[in-house]
């Protein structure tokens, strides 16, 4: 499954982008294994209220499953406009 | 119908964009337009705002953004371009436009297309101060502006 971060997650993680192999059914089941890769993805991980996630591009809850699911992406809440 | 959802890192001209939605736009009784340009949040410090976004999701939740907005306010046409990379402080970043037979649904779609695209599009600030840089933090009430639609 390919993960993409952007800023500050990317910068804290330290990469824009991984492929992980994963048993995760859900983007939170998901974000728990992320924060056992390393401490850099546990201290980015770590305050989830500041975490959004997208699964193949569109916005979703931590419940959202995984099912199908190619590219799921993390980042802070945005602030366009 | 264009699509009128452009992101790209290049200045643009408000006026031309503007001259072209109307045209596009013929027929409507009330075109509003907004224009977002980058401010000095730093205080007079400010030496850029750096735009980071995510390719691909960000058109598409511009798209279905602006798709809700036709269908909610009955809109004619409606337009939004997203400026990404680094800005100067005074420089236009985003602009939105809207058509409609009546302004009231013009204003109205023009208001909810900017409170989406505030904290349902992939975009993150930077500024960039002589001290360093900083994230803008979104605010609560950015998602609380929400609420009202």
């Amino acid at each position: 499954m390919d993960l993409r971060y952007f800023a500050w997650l990317r910068e804290r993680i330290g990469t824009g982008h991984e492929v992980v192999e994963t048993q995760a059914t859900t983007v939170a089941e998901l974000i728990e294994e992320l924060k056992t890769r390393s401490d850099a993805h546990a201290f980015a991980l770590s305050d989830l209220k500041s975490v959004r996630a997208a699964v193949d591009q569109q916005l979703v809850s931590f419940d959202a499953s995984l099912e199908g699911a190619r590219e799921v992406a993390l980042f802070p809440p945005m602030t366009g406009g | 119908m264009a699509e009128h959802v452009h992101v790209h890192a290049e200045p643009f001209d408000q006026g031309a964009a503007l001259n072209a939605f109307s045209e596009a736009a013929a027929g409507a009784g009330a075109i509003v337009s907004f224009t977002g340009v980058t401010r000095d949040v730093a205080d007079g410090d400010m030496v850029a705002m750096e735009i980071e976004h995510y390719p691909g999701m960000t058109e598409r939740a511009l798209s279905d953004i602006r798709a809700e907005a036709m269908e909610r306010f009955k809109l004619t046409d409606a337009m939004v371009i997203h400026r990404h990379g680094r800005l100067a402080p005074g420089e236009v970043i985003m602009m939105v436009a809207t058509a409609s037979k009546h302004r009231a649904d013009a204003f109205q779609g023009a208001e909810f297309l900017m409170d989406y695209l505030k904290s349902r599009a992939p975009f993150w600030k930077r500024e960039i101060t002589a001290r360093g840089a900083d994230w803008v933090a979104a605010k609560d009430e950015d998602e609380a502006a929400l609420d009202r639609w």
